[in-house]
């Protein structure tokens, strides 16, 4: 397909009526599921356009949440790397300590309106089975959590956390026993007990509507830091960097600044020990095009159409696919995706630990990585603006094993 | 008149319930699969489902789940499995073989080169689960070489899309039982009999009736409304674990013939 000449295209009028984003997107999903799909889709659509819904989301957003959070300048990393400022979007400080808090309250709202008692999810870093078990208990909602085997063991704390929270954790130990068998799990759950069960996906990716609502929901980040860059800096970034795994941080924050052509937009894919190993989880730069999940987007595949294992020091961005907005953004032209290793996140890891008291999450510190690399191809005077999606303290006990240190 | 009209029309003419066993290519060995294949057709299968291995099969249960992951392990892929239905053709030219899985594998053969050498091999039609109506224009080729798409209704179909299915059903229409996946218990025969009347009334193919069928008796339960039944996760339990050809046959035949009777008799 050949697009049009970027400044021209509406980036804000994806995806169409059938949740496709140009070629990518859609509802690829057994029969099972498109009754449900369509009642979600058609109450999302009509609560999307509610005002007392988004007053409702907006109350907790505030007071629960903890919105808005800061834009901080790292300016001991900044001065440390040598070029252009970096700016951190602090989404590491929300409530429950990353961003997918977003996207759970305003899916658990969106549940609450259907009359849906029990909610599900699949997590890979645990952060998004968090973030559901929280809402869930918020709510007054049965939740239940799958989660992988391998993930399960890497991620213990926020197992017992979502535990502390009230959810039955349940251990996936199909397939490679990570994020994307939680996720088969979970629809499976979904087809079987659909008529009371809300399924909250965690990331831009599913069938239709999840792409566009988790989208929706995390587009506040954007929305947000557009607004402080123009209060506190008088004009927007010179480019925007984000971790990508299925994507919902990324999108979140580039999603303001789409039609915003002189914004540049870099997406930070998980390498792992190098796209040449074979041993990482970059689905756009790496993969093609393919259908999973629900979606046809970019994917790790084999000549046989099997979806490959990946691998990333960080579970979050352990996964195979990637959000179809974000595979229309690629081929458009609108946004880069590059790999950072995981050597490259630990690194960034360290510094920014050590220069700015601040333990990013594994996930996000791709993102530090990467804007590090945008702060030295820029003059002193660009900034940079990377999104810190979470914090790290689930991942100290990673850390330290991975460096061989006995906690 | 496609290979699945003419066996359908058969099984019409006759007054007989029709009887589709499915198998996982490549399991329990990929080495018997042919003569697994027609070890079916020996105990009284009207059609086959090959499944087309898929490392996310999303609504399959556990039992198929597995056989899946044991067939990818010794590298099945659509290449195997489509020279292992030209091999079942050149002993059997009348049963037809319909592959039933998911979208990726055909996507990456590539959907042209697909309907090819399906046709070159002797397949009749394809069950592709996350490839729903709407999504279908892709398959434009499979279509145009011929190849029947065969489509899936649900309890759960609202009447609007219940009508459009009826309406664009080629070969047989498969009517999913419950809203669960693939092996499950749960089966309530009447409810099932009102609402597949209603749908056999209306589509423009015959209707076969899966997910949750396991011995003879549950087939024979629905066998009185349906125009085939579909067996799946219980035969492939059956055969999981077989490993020399004669035990993988005389498994398939044990298990098939009884239910061939059964439906027969009533």
């Amino acid at each position: 397909m050949s697009l049009p000449p970027l400044r021209t295209i509406d980036f804000h009028a994806w995806p169409d009526a059938h949740g496709r984003f140009g070629e990518y997107g859609g509802s690829y999903v057994a029969e099972t599921l498109m009754a449900p799909l369509a009642e979600l889709r058609d109450a999302y659509e009509s609560l999307s356009a509610d005002p007392g819904f988004l007053a409702e989301l907006d109350r907790d957003l505030k007071h629960y949440v903890g919105r808005p959070s800061p834009i901080y300048h790292a300016e001991r990393l900044s001065r440390h790397i040598g070029g252009a400022r970096i700016l951190l979007k602090r989404e590491d400080l929300n409530h429950t300590g990353a961003h997918k808090i977003n996207n759970t309250i305003g899916q658990a709202l969106v549940a609450r309106h259907m009359g849906k008692r029990r909610v599900i999810a699949e997590t890979g870093a645990g952060q998004h089975g968090v973030a559901t078990a929280t809402v869930a208990a918020r709510f007054g909602m049965r939740c239940v959590v799958y989660m992988g085997a391998v993930d399960i063991e890497r991620q213990k704390i926020n197992v017992y956390r979502m535990k502390l929270l009230g959810a039955e954790v349940v251990p996936v130990t199909s397939g490679s026993k990570t994020l994307k068998d939680a996720l088969n799990e979970a629809m499976r759950d979904w087809v079987t007990h659909v008529a009371d069960t809300f399924y909250i996906i965690g990331t831009v990716a599913g069938p239709h509507p999840y792409p566009k609502m988790v989208r929706d929901f995390n587009a506040i980040v954007g929305r947000e830091a557009r607004g402080q860059m123009l209060e506190q800096y008088g004009r927007l970034p010179d480019a925007l960097t984000a971790c990508v795994g299925g994507g919902s941080n990324a999108i979140g924050l580039f999603y303001a600044f789409l039609n915003d052509a002189d914004v540049r937009i870099v997406g930070a894919e998980a390498a792992g020990e190098g796209i040449a190993t074979g041993h990482h989880a970059a689905s756009l730069a790496a993969g093609r095009p393919g259908v999973l999940h629900g979606n046809r987007t970019y994917v790790l595949c084999d000549d046989n159409g099997q979806i490959t294992e990946t691998h990333s020091v960080s579970a979050g961005l352990d996964y195979p696919g990637v959000g179809p907005e974000h595979a229309f953004l690629k081929d458009a032209g609108r946004a880069e995706y590059v790999g950072i290793t995981d050597d490259e996140a630990l690194e960034a890891f360290h510094l920014l630990a050590r220069t700015e008291g601040i333990l990013a999450a594994l996930e996000s510190s791709h993102a530090v990585a990467q804007a590090m690399k945008l702060a030295r191809e820029l003059p002193k005077d660009g900034l940079v603006l990377c999104n810190l999606s979470g914090r790290g303290d689930k991942d100290v006990h990673t850390i330290a094993a991975r460096e061989g240190v006995v906690v | 008149m496609s290979r699945i009209d003419r066996r359908f029309a058969t099984l019409k003419g006759t007054g007989r319930t029709g009887l589709i066993p499915f198998v996982t290519a490549g399991d329990p060995s990929p080495a018997h699969m042919v003569a697994l294949m027609h070890a079916l057709v020996d105990a009284g299968a009207d059609l086959i489902e090959l499944g087309v291995p898929f490392s996310e099969p999303m609504a399959d249960g556990p039992v198929i789940q597995h056989a899946s992951e044991r067939a990818i392990a010794k590298g099945v892929g659509l290449n195997e499995v489509l020279g292992w239905v030209a091999a079942f053709r050149r002993r059997d030219a009348d049963t037809p073989i319909v592959l039933m899985g998911y979208l990726n594998p055909v996507e990456i053969h590539g959907y042209a080169r697909f309907a090819d050498e399906a046709v070159m091999a002797g397949v009749d039609g394809v069950l592709l689960v996350d490839c729903p109506l709407e999504e279908s224009a892709v398959l434009q080729p499979l279509r145009d070489a011929g190849l029947q798409q065969i489509l899936l209704a649900a309890p759960t179909t609202a009447p609007v899309r219940m009508a459009q299915l009826c309406e664009s059903a080629a070969g047989f229409l498969y009517y999913v039982s419950f809203a669960g996946i693939t092996g499950a218990a749960q089966l309530s025969t009447s409810d099932i009999a009102t609402r597949v009347a209603a749908v056999r009334a209306r589509a423009n193919a015959p209707v076969a009736v899966g997910f949750g069928i396991r011995d003879a008796a549950s087939a024979v339960a629905i066998g009185g409304f349906a125009d085939a039944v579909v067996i799946g996760s219980a035969l492939v339990e059956r055969l999981s674990g077989a490993t020399d050809e004669a035990e993988i046959a005389g498994r398939a035949r044990d298990f098939l013939r009884p239910i061939r009777v059964a439906l027969d008799a009533h």
